[in-house]
């Protein structure tokens, strides 16, 4: 069979789901830990609970959902068939739900013993996630910019979590490693070479799609994913087999920072210029998540311009972190985890019904006023959380609006699953009604 | 890119100006502004289908030997769309707005993701399999110009 034929393999409804109805729960596990852990969470980037945090959203949160999304678009933007998708689904959502408790429960109680579980449980469950994408998205006979930066994206998750199950390694055996460089190395392909990459990749489909907009300039959307990541691949080695910072490093970073606000700046552009006026969530979601990119890389390349002052301040770390986990990439996630979801829910709905019977549509799944207001508790979270830095009690608020953040998120998510769940109970008696025996 | 489908692609992008401008009457209420916009909107999209249905898909299905494939699914696609120009007649027709701009919206995704399969997938397996069928592509024209 040639391959992408059977472009219609949507895999069932549940596929993504479980994904989505999980990640919002760990964003909420992360407040309670600011909360319990107060202003000694900001003391420094290197302590345990610093990176519980990171990774209960890093891969509890976003990680989760991106697995989700992926699975569920791969066979329809990209042509892309993924090998035994229920199989691959059932060991993803494990590798993550466990993988993230695992992580969790090894930083707070530093024992070795965990990571020396997670290490082969992660590797081989998220790796053959990453490595059956692949090679989904190297079979398809789709072509553009997105399959690109997907391909380069799923690449970046590979590297990241090598680095990840290599500092594990070194945590649950007492290994002696440059642990300092692997962790820089690590953070920016998960950050920059997978999370970013990704979002770019989707954005080109998506930006335009949702509302109207012009499309990516296409020198633009061509040549963002493969610089950034020659970028990141020769500041790699310069940070890692090299271990000297240096000018040429910080050069490099610079410019990976400049190329992300060239990305957030176009994105912005073309969503002034869309053609669709509605502020609906999603795009609301999206152009936060734009400037918070923009303030983020500014400071990434000011840190590499003055490296002293940079880590003096112990706050820096805190503030890049909050500034991209909570700032960019948890609001993408729910913008678009606003789009997906309804859409779904409509897309099987229809599949249930037969031509001529009407399917609730796209807004009646989840209500709009109530995206509204998880937007609004985000952003309380967000500007909190940033204003911890230099008045570290906020973190109480910041944690309780985090929680709260994500506990709507979750009620939206859960709502539009229940919809679905009564819908097509809705939808079988009417079918039922029209059929006289 | 000029193989057969251009005007198909380039007929993607213009149904997009009357679907938006349906949308923002019926949301401000001009409901006549609405039905002119969405009635050229309508037009042009069942156009659209047509021409894909009755030309361009049995060309692509006698030339390959493909009829359960990809041009299956589009077929499908094109259902589930009318399905939601049907909710939208209807939600014109009472001038409910909530309803009208329920089914736009979902009719905008379904849509732009179809046009994306196309574009991506489907169109360039047909260029390739149909190449440069002169006759064909006036009919396409025609087709779409109706």
């Amino acid at each position: 069979m040639q391959p992408g034929l059977s472009f219609e393999q949507a895999p069932p409804i549940s596929v993504p789901f479980r994904f989505f109805l999980t990640a919002p729960l760990f964003g909420m596990a992360a407040g309670l830990l600011l909360l319990w852990q107060g202003p000694a969470a900001l003391a420094s980037r290197w302590t345990g609970v610093a990176l519980a945090l990171t990774h209960l959203i890093a891969v509890g949160f976003m990680l989760q959902a991106m697995c989700g999304a992926l699975l569920q678009m791969l066979p329809v933007a990209a042509g892309a068939n993924i090998w035994q998708p229920q199989r691959v689904t059932h060991l993803t959502h494990a590798g993550l739900t466990v993988g993230t408790l695992l992580l969790l429960a090894g930083f707070l109680s530093e024992q070795a013993l965990f990571f020396r579980i997670a290490v082969p449980f992660m590797t081989v469950s998220l790796g053959a996630f990453a490595v059956i994408v692949l090679f989904g998205l190297f079979r398809t006979p789709a072509k553009g910019p997105t399959i690109v930066a997907l391909r380069i994206a799923v690449f970046g998750l590979i590297v990241t979590l090598s680095l990840g199950a290599t500092l594990a390694t070194s945590f649950g055996w007492q290994l002696a490693l440059p642990l300092t460089e692997i962790t820089h190395v690590h953070a920016a392909w998960g950050l920059g070479g997978w999370s970013l990459l990704l979002v770019a990749g989707v954005g080109y489909l998506v930006v335009p799609m949702f509302q109207l907009t012009p499309p990516y300039p296409g020198w633009f959307a061509r040549s963002f994913s493969v610089t950034l990541f020659f970028l990141l691949a020769a500041w790699s080695i310069t940070r890692l087999p090299l271990q000297r910072p240096d000018a040429l490093q910080a050069a490099l970073a610079c410019a990976a920072a400049l190329l992300a606000v060239a990305f957030a700046i176009v994105t912005l552009r073309l969503q002034g210029q869309r053609r669709r006026k509605v502020a609906e969530p999603t795009l609301l979601f999206w152009r936060l998540a734009m400037v918070c990119l923009i303030l983020a890389a500014a400071g990434v390349a000011l840190q590499q311009l003055k490296p002293g002052e940079g880590e003096d301040y112990a706050g820096t770390p805190f503030l890049l972190g909050v500034l991209l986990l909570v700032g960019v990439f948890m609001p993408v996630i729910s913008g678009m985890l606003y789009k997906i979801m309804p859409f779904l829910n409509w897309l099987h709905l229809q599949k249930i019904g037969k031509p001529g019977l009407v399917v609730p549509n796209m807004r009646q799944m989840i209500p709009e006023p109530r995206m509204m207001m998880q937007l609004k508790l985000h952003l309380a979270a967000l500007a909190l959380l940033l204003g911890a830095v230099p008045l570290p009690w906020l973190v109480y608020p910041g944690g309780l609006a985090l929680i709260a953040s994500c506990a709507w998120l979750e009620w939206n998510v859960v709502e539009a699953a229940r919809n679905y769940a009564r819908f097509k109970v809705g939808l079988a008696e009417k079918l039922a009604a029209e059929q006289p025996d | 890119m000029s193989g057969i489908t251009s005007a198909l692609q380039q007929h993607h992008k213009l149904c997009d100006d009357d679907f938006v401008a349906a949308e923002d009457s019926a949301r401000s209420g001009d409901w006549a502004g609405c039905a002119s916009a969405y009635g050229k909107f309508r037009d042009a999209l069942l156009a659209h289908f047509g021409v894909e249905e009755e030309v361009l898909f049995p060309a692509f299905e006698s030339r390959t030997g493909m009829t359960g494939g990809p041009t299956q699914v589009m077929r499908g696609e094109h259902v589930q769309m009318r399905d939601l120009l049907r909710q939208m007649d209807a939600a014109l027709g009472q001038k409910d707005a909530d309803a009208f701009g329920g089914a736009a919206e979902t009719l905008l995704v379904m849509m732009q993701q179809h046009n994306m399969k196309e574009e991506n997938i489907l169109y360039p397996m047909i260029d390739q399999a149909l190449g440069g069928d002169g006759e064909l592509q006036s009919r396409i024209a025609a087709g779409l110009a109706a």
